[in-house]
């Protein structure tokens, strides 16, 4: 239940469930949790029984959850189009009895009629073989599979097919089920490349529970820090675990948090960056929804590291839920001892309170965000002094993003070396993405960085949404670029995506296809980034303007010669002139378009062109395998 | 000393400043200016404009030189191709939203902006002009706002808030639609505004300039049945001379009399003449309080308008502390349009009496009260600024550096070189306590300790104690509306306390340097220019034979012949006014 | 609900009436103002929250809203109107009495959106005031990116909407709105 399951109807489903079980007087605890990350699927319903492992079904409306209930719970019957394949796979069947086949077509179209036709043809076999009435055949939601054909996968096992064909359906049968041997040709090894840290809790716990959180290992980190390290012990921690900065410029965490310990001051603050504004991404919002205490956590063990006794989350207005949840956390924290004075009993002394952003994306800016916090208009201030020096009412401060401070207990938990053991030498650790866009499967994902982002859009997300190509993938949101199809092999790092001309951002990831208009995409960043301007320096407000008129004029098909050069002399200008993050960055969306598909732009400013113009936009890459994957 | 200093070289030569300049400062020491639009020298940096930006080795930004320390090592370049063609593209930027109308803009010749965009050789529009319309502010009869021009820098808010701590300007909404406004999106009238013209004389652009009325002075001049009378102000004479090319500072005053003359005045008269009035009267006034307990303490000196008008609206608990005594511009009409119209048998009806003020807010004072109206007539009936003056003397031809000296008419042009030090700040003080020196005693200061130095300087807040007879006097002296501030709370707080009160006299000017930095006077204000004027002025008082105002002898004839004595009951009806609370917001 | 406070009110109301519940207004404006500061004293930089509280009981921030706040806080209406002006999310203007939000978040803006703003607004102006109180509104993304192009009507999320399936939904609110 987070905003968007909310909005997909999880409400009824919630209440639909309690009534079922009411009425069916079963001893069902029905609990609230946030999101899994499926968001293409929301709403979400895990059914977990001890004996099994968890179900996830999606798609869900009342009349579903009802059956759930009714069926599911019952019988172990599965739920038609609802059940979601699980992303674990096994590669032995460990002497269980099969009770159920997940059937789906997951080819581009994902055609129903082929996934109907191989669960008749499953149901057909089965009933040859005298097994008809022990094993169900239930066509799946998703298979967390994507272009592979037709697949199966056998539960209570896990065993996973890719790639069938009609012959392989008595195979199966006799060859697994009977014979307990797995078909190696068509089996799908390797689970899922996701790793979950940060999301660690999020789908699991009900976030409205303290004690949720503790089952879900909640504030081991912080019992850690507080009982076994010093602050210096916890920086030299976070220093091993190589964590950067997740907001988006990848700041050393630990070399932040040293230099706001380092200065001498009466006070000190920790803040919690939730303004999280970029469009297309939920991230953080996810974070905070499914999972609070860890950031509180988070916050906590930052605090103590810096020698900080008060904390703020600014968290964005937009964000009611995650708001809620996160204020129920901090008087479920305060109540245990977990907030307040004498931590633990450790003497550590910390307390934290909200504090809402009111519609200014420039706020997620550090100065920024601690002048509207102060209560005044959210304009950047120049640095030096650094917030880590003087910030917040003149005291160090160091602001850190939502992520970033819900990777930090699972550092402190399990060790910086473990944490650095994921990603890569530079980049260390997972990073979350909100891929959304013209994608097939809009979901929140945590992976290792260092993945390459073919293997997130393809493998995670299934890849191109409709029948189009994919042309490419923003990341970094408005204060980033564009990833051309032919640098999709591209490892998600902080350094490689620079090296594109785009940036990590904040984890918005954004997929486009042939029809859309890169220029349209430029301008709609740069609208943002314009309406978004504080006005406070003159390149950024003035020139983010101009440029956007230079734009609309060329996307009205009314572009000339000279508009371009204009365009770049803006960017240049923007780009060392602004005072902020937000308008020296503004221009890159427009300069990245314009680095791969220039072409799109002069085809609108000189028709002539247009032709050429159409067959070039689609890149240069030939390559009949990526045509064959997107 | 070393270890404070930081070494760096800008543009490949060494450079040493203390830690903590900037390298726009720092760049400045060694002969290089760097271009910028919102930095000002009162100011914080507020970073806004972009145009100072500068490539430090090793930094992958261009930060800019206003906010910047220097700091050891760095290897700044402040001037390159690159940064030429980023701060023109800038440069466009901002002239893009701002119109081209130049020749009939108050800044014309004088502008900031309008200087850069010829120094870079702009000569086209690069960028379509987008320039909403905003009608102008002229509701306050000081200043107008003309909200076209604003290009955002934020000066005049800044000073407005910190310095002033008036907080009438603002910046409304944001990105492309940010607009400086009055207080809560209501006319200047409406608003706190006291009218001191800082913000005029912080803004770069034509945006904010005084109101002017050079024309009606021009057409009182022309009118055969108007006796034209004018006075000058004592910081008048110590700027006026930056607009014709004299370096800051140069006393002017006997030029200015010949000039004003030339424009067709039939009286010459000396604001410094009024400044001695006033001392006589408040210092009387002080003496009373101090000596003979009539009255609170402290005695808050009220020469100034702004101030006048910002304790009005905002301590009006202190009404009671205020000297009743009239400012010297106001004394002079009303001694102009009685005693000098009696002695020199002109119709006061006819009479027409100019001010020259280094002042936006002495416009308002003209009407503040009925007192203003003292003599039967508006007392004073039009005030020109220096910067107005100036004008006027170039409209008629006049040839300022050739003109001779002249003296001022002898009736009202008089004055001690007290009267002349009342246009910086510490000055009316000064001038005060000589003669209040004089009434407790009988006798003046000592030569040696007639400068009183510790009330001098631009110190923000002076304090000091001046023994009188024995009696420790404490004084302060504040300008700039931020720091008096600070100095009421003072006595606030020591009252509800129940102690004594910290100080028995506080001067008050409303603008940073008193009268010499004030919002008429010509453009370009910083505290060295400050300093200039001020040594100008107490040059004046140094080489004058009469140092205090009770020693004027005009003022000796005027009580003599006309007012009997300070405080008499015509001095209180010609000379004297009244406060009343007033609301800081109209709307 | 304090539009339809008011016009109930409006049915039976004589000029004096209607001055009382003016004054009736005002003065719970007032006390709003105060308990909010009431409840921030002593807490800096609590401006923006104070904001947050009176607008979320009023629906806007009416600028006797903020003419109050500067007397009872001892700042300057400047400094209250500079930051009311910043933020979006503060209005000085009393909302309408339907609320229709069109998400601009980037996956709805390449699913469509603008073409759903304009389908709506096309609707409300065909139909003109007599439909009553809607207000259309852009708005950054609502986090509904799964559901893309959504948009939101007095607090309900609809997804995966089509130009086409705009007057259904309007519709809907209209008849409910009657009921």
């Amino acid at each position: 239940m987070d905003t968007g399951g909310i909005a997909a109807g999880a409400r009824k489903v919630y209440e639909a469930l309690l009534e079922a079980r009411d009425e069916a007087r079963l001893p069902l605890k029905v609990e609230k949790v946030g999101s899994l990350g499926y968001a293409f699927a929301d709403p979400v319903v895990v059914f977990k029984c001890e004996s099994k492992p968890p179900v996830v079904f999606g798609a869900m409306d009342a009349a579903s959850a009802r059956e759930l209930v009714e069926k599911h719970c019952r019988a172990g019957t599965l739920l038609e189009d609802r059940v979601m394949a699980t992303r674990e796979r096994a590669t032995e069947l460990d002497g269980q009895k099969q009770v159920s086949i997940l059937v789906k077509d997951t080819g581009r179209s994902g055609s129903g009629d082929r996934t109907t036709f191989f669960q008749e043809t499953i149901r057909e076999e089965l009933e040859y073989h005298g097994m008809g009435s022990r094993i169900q055949v239930c066509r799946a939601l998703d298979m967390g599979l994507y272009q592979q054909g037709v697949c199966v996968q056998l539960l209570p096992s896990r065993v996973t097919y890719a790639n069938l064909s009609a012959p392989d359906v008595r195979r199966i049968i006799t060859e697994t089920l009977q014979g307990g041997r797995i078909l190696e040709d068509r089996l799908v090894a390797g689970g899922d490349p996701q790793e979950r840290i940060v999301l660690r809790n999020c789908g699991h716990i009900d976030p409205d529970e303290l004690e949720s959180s503790l089952r879900g290992g909640g504030y081991r980190g912080l019992v850690r820090a507080l009982s076994e390290m010093s602050p210096a012990e916890v920086i030299e921690e976070l220093k091993t675990s190589g964590l950067r900065g997740r907001g988006g410029a990848g700041f050393p965490t630990w070399l932040k948090w040293l230099k706001t310990r380092e200065p001498d001051a009466d006070r000190k603050y920790v803040i919690c960056n939730a303004d999280e504004g970029d469009p297309g991404a939920f991230m953080d919002r996810s974070v905070l929804e499914g999972d609070p205490h860890a950031v509180l956590e988070g916050l906590l063990i930052a605090a103590y590291a810096i020698g900080a006794e008060k904390g703020f989350f600014y968290i964005r207005a937009e964000y009611p839920l995650a708001v809620e949840r996160v204020q129920r956390a901090l008087e479920q924290a305060r109540e245990q001892g977990l907030l307040g004075d004498d931590i633990l009993g450790t003497g550590f002394c910390f307390e934290a309170e909200v504090r809402l952003g009111a519609g200014a994306f420039v706020c997620g800016e550090e100065t920024a965000l601690i002048a509207s916090i102060e209560g005044r208009r959210g304009s950047p201030e120049p640095r030096p002094p650094y917030p880590s020096v003087s910030g917040l009412w003149g005291r160090p401060t160091s602001i850190n993003n939502v992520e970033t401070l819900a990777a930090v207990p699972a550092i402190l938990d399990k060790g910086g070396s473990w944490y650095a053991g994921f990603g890569t030498e530079q980049s260390r650790g997972t990073k979350v993405f909100a891929v959304t866009g013209k994608v097939r499967n809009s979901q929140l994902v945590e992976v290792p960085m260092g993945l390459p982002i073919r293997t997130i859009i393809e493998d995670i997300c299934g890849g191109a949404g409709g029948d189009v190509r994919i042309k490419a993938v923003q990341t970094g949101g408005p204060s980033g670029g564009m990833i051309a199809r032919e640098h999709m092999d591209t490892p998600v790092t902080y350094e490689s995506l620079q090296a594109l001309g785009s940036i990590m951002g904040s984890g918005g990831m954004l997929v486009m296809d042939e029809e859309d208009c890169m220029v349209d995409v430029a301008k709609f960043y740069l609208n943002f980034c314009v309406d978004e301007s504080c006005g406070k320096c003159a390149p950024c407000r003035v020139g983010g303007f101009q440029m956007l008129r230079l734009l609309e004029k060329i996307h009205a098909g009314k572009g000339e010669g000279g508009d371009l050069e204009a365009i770049r002399r803006i960017c240049r200008c923007m780009q060392t002139a602004s005072l902020c993050g937000l308008g020296q960055t503004a221009p890159n969306p427009v300069l990245s378009t314009l680095r791969y598909f220039e072409n799109e732009y002069t085809a609108l400013i000189d028709p002539e062109t247009e032709r050429a113009g159409v067959a070039l936009a689609s890149g240069e890459d030939d390559n009949p395998e990526s045509w064959e994957r997107f | 000393m070393i270890q404070n200093m930081v070494h760096a070289t800008i543009n490949g030569h060494p450079v040493e400043a203390p830690v903590g300049t900037s390298i726009l400062d720092a760049a400045r020491g060694t002969g290089i200016r760097i271009p910028s639009l919102c930095k000002h020298a009162d100011l914080p940096p507020s970073a806004a404009c972009g145009l100072c930006i500068v490539k430090i080795a090793g930094n992958p930004r261009m930060p800019r030189a206003c906010a910047m320390p220097l700091q050891d090592g760095m290897e700044i370049t402040t001037h390159d191709g690159e940064l030429t063609e980023i701060r023109r593209t800038t440069l466009e930027l901002i002239l893009s939203n701002h119109p081209n109308s130049c020749l009939t803009c108050g800044r014309n010749g004088d502008c900031e902006l309008q200087t850069l965009a010829a120094e870079f050789g702009v000569r086209e529009d690069r960028f379509p002009k987008y320039v909403p319309e905003l009608p102008r502010d002229c509701s306050n009869g000081s200043i107008t706002i003309d909200f076209k021009k604003c290009i955002k820098c934020g000066r005049c808010v800044q000073v407005c808030q910190e310095v002033q701590n008036v907080w009438a300007l603002s910046f409304l909404e944001r990105g492309i639609h940010t607009r400086m406004a009055p207080a809560g999106d209501i006319s200047l009238a409406e608003s706190p505004c006291i009218k001191c013209g800082q913000c005029a004389a912080h803004c770069p652009t034509g945006a904010i300039v005084e109101e002017d009325e050079t024309s009606t002075v021009w057409a009182a001049l022309q009118d055969p049945e108007k006796y034209c009378s004018v006075q000058i102000a004592p910081s008048v004479r110590v700027a006026l001379g930056e607009e014709f090319g004299y370096p800051a500072g140069t006393n002017l005053n006997l030029r200015i009399y010949a000039a004003l003359r030339r424009l067709g005045f039939e009286a010459v008269f000396d604001t410094n003449f009024a400044a001695d009035l006033t001392i006589m009267e408040e210092a009387t006034e002080f003496v009373e309080r101090l000596v003979h307990g009539k009255g609170e303490l402290p005695l808050i000196t009220s020469c100034c308008p702004a101030w006048t008008d910002y304790m009005e609206k905002f301590h009006h608990d202190f009404i009671d502390n205020f000297s009743t005594a009239k400012s010297p511009q106001q004394m002079l009409g009303v001694m102009a349009k009685t005693y000098y119209s009696e002695k020199a048998g002109v119709d006061p009806a006819r009479h027409f009496q100019v001010s020259i003020m280094p002042c936006t807010a002495k416009k308002f004072e003209l009407e503040r009260t009925d007192e203003m109206f003292a003599s039967g007539y508006q007392d004073v009936d039009v005030t020109l600024t220096t910067r107005e003056l100036a004008r006027l003397i170039k409209q008629s031809g006049i040839v300022f550096g050739e003109l001779p000296d002249e003296k001022a008419d002898s009736l009202l042009g008089e004055y001690s070189g007290a009267g002349t030090i009342f246009g910086t700040t510490g000055g009316v003080m000064e001038a005060a306590l000589r003669t209040g020196y004089h009434l407790v005693t009988g006798e003046n200061l000592p030569a040696d300790g007639i400068e009183i130095l510790p009330v001098r300087g631009l110190e923000g807040v002076k304090e000091a104690e001046v023994d009188v007879a024995g009696t420790p006097v404490r004084v302060a002296v504040a300008h700039g509306m931020a720091n008096v501030d600070k100095v009421l709370e003072k006595v606030r707080e020591a009252r509800k306390r129940g102690e004594e009160v910290p100080y028995h006299f506080i001067e008050v000017m409303a603008c940073p340097g008193g009268c010499i930095g004030g919002g008429g006077q010509p453009y370009g204000i910083s505290n060295e220019l400050r300093r200039l004027r001020m040594e100008g002025l107490y040059q004046e008082d140094h080489d004058k034979a009469l140092r205090c105002s009770h020693d004027n002898p005009g003022i000796r004839q005027i009580y003599s012949d006309f007012l009997e004595a300070p405080g008499s009951e015509r001095a209180e009806q010609l000379l004297h006014t009244k406060y009343k609370a007033r609301k800081a917001y109209l709307r | 609900m304090e539009q339809g406070k008011e016009k109930d009110k409006d049915t039976e109301m004589s000029m004096g009436t209607e001055l009382d519940y003016l004054l009736e207004w005002v003065e719970s404006l007032q006390d709003k103002v105060r308990e909010v500061v009431a409840e921030w004293e002593g807490r800096e930089g609590n401006l923006i929250m104070i904001l947050h509280a009176i607008q979320n009981e009023f629906g806007y921030l009416p600028r006797g809203v903020a003419n109050e706040l500067a007397k009872e806080m001892g700042i300057s209406l400047a400094r209250i109107y500079e930051v009311i002006t910043f933020y979006n999310y503060f209005r000085l203007e009393p909302p309408g009495e339907h609320r229709i939000q069109v998400c601009t978040g980037t996956a709805c803006y390449l699913k469509g959106s603008a073409e759903l703003y304009e389908e709506i607004e096309r609707h409300l102006s065909v139909r003109g005031g007599a439909e009553g109180d809607f207000q259309v509104e852009t708005v950054r993304c609502i986090g509904c990116c799964g559901m893309a192009p959504a948009i939101v009507v007095d607090g309900e999320t609809h997804g995966r909407l089509i130009r086409q399936e705009v007057a259904g939904v309007l519709r809907e609110k209209r008849k409910g709105g009657q009921l």
